[in-house]
């Protein structure tokens, strides 16, 4: 039961989505550097937030390119599941891992504050330790992360249960006051077909440890931790 | 042989920062402006050859890396 969180030149949350991996499976995930092809048998691997890249071209981009990406996008069709979080999930947007793009927010502004956010799926290894329309509160810190798709792809989303996490009011309601970015039907972050790839704007490592004054996103790592030792 | 790329976003996509530069045109008092879009413009130096050839290397090129088609259209023109 090992990790493997991918770095790439520009990520900076990888220290602290390790700290939290660490604490949930009791050793230390391994750090994967982006220029490797080979990436050692493990059993998630975790594309982390930050500036890959400078985000030049858009976020994302170069990082969906570099080598050791083969390999994740490999191992995602093989059903290891696969966690991106913020310029992770662009990465994974942007290889095809996951369908649609996060576009510069509608304000033009970055955010970084505290959102709710409704489960929508409580059935996945990623979210078995929360439940189906909880309203959990995590921080957001992006400058890019309106989910953008074309309409048929959007369908397909909603119909197939793909959204796993809604931007909401503090009561759970899914108003346009709630929405941070403009994301499409305050989308905050989806799942693969298959259910073992997510990829979520909101940084769940950044509140699981009470010093970080929360801990509501402390189960998304325990939930894993429990999938893959299973 | 250089090739000059277009990259614009497709009908339908919002584009904020068009919206706003369209504001702050409105804002300097100019007047007429009915939409703002904006897109990226690229470059690329190319070994001289075949133009179609070119032209079809470069469309591969932004299909796997220079254009997000899900939101951008491209266009390329081949100077010779």
């Amino acid at each position: 039961m090992t990790a493997a969180v991918i770095v790439f030149p520009g990520s900076n949350c990888n220290r602290d989505v390790a700290v939290s991996l660490e604490a949930a499976l009791g050793h230390k995930p391994l750090m994967v550097w982006h220029g490797d092809s080979a990436l050692p048998d493990v059993d998630l691997i975790v594309l982390p937030g930050g500036f890959s890249y400078g985000d030049y071209l858009r976020s994302g981009a170069m990082a969906a390119n570099s080598p050791v990406m083969r390999e994740v996008i490999s191992r995602a069709g093989n059903g290891t599941p696969v966690l991106g979080i913020c310029n992770g999930f662009q990465v994974l947007t942007e290889c095809g891992l996951l369908p649609g793009v996060l576009m510069r927010n509608a304000s033009l502004k970055f955010i970084c504050r505290d959102v709710d956010l409704r489960v929508e799926r409580a059935d996945t290894v990623f979210t078995s330790q929360y439940t189906k329309h909880q309203v959990i509160r995590i921080p957001v810190a992006h400058h890019d992360g309106n989910y953008f798709t074309d309409p048929d792809t959007h369908k397909a989303l909603e119909d197939n249960g793909q959204v796993a996490f809604r931007y909401c009011a503090a009561d759970g309601s899914l108003t346009e006051e709630a929405n941070p970015n403009g994301s499409l039907a305050n989308i905050a972050g989806i799942l693969n077909e298959a259910g073992n790839v997510l990829g979520m704007m909101p940084h769940p490592e950044r509140i699981a440890d009470p010093l970080l004054g929360g801990l509501d996103g402390a189960p998304m790592f325990s939930a894993l931790a429990e999938a893959i030792a299973a | 042989m250089k090739a000059r790329i277009h990259i614009t976003l497709k009908n339908g996509v919002l584009d904020p920062q068009g919206k706003t530069i369209h504001q702050s045109l409105e804002g300097l008092g100019f007047d007429g402006v009915n939409d703002v879009r904006q897109g990226k413009f690229i470059e690329i130096e190319l070994a001289d050859g075949d133009a179609a050839a070119a032209k079809a290397k470069v469309s591969e090129m932004c299909e796997q890396l220079l254009a997000n088609t899900v939101i951008e259209n491209y266009a390329v023109e081949i100077d010779d």
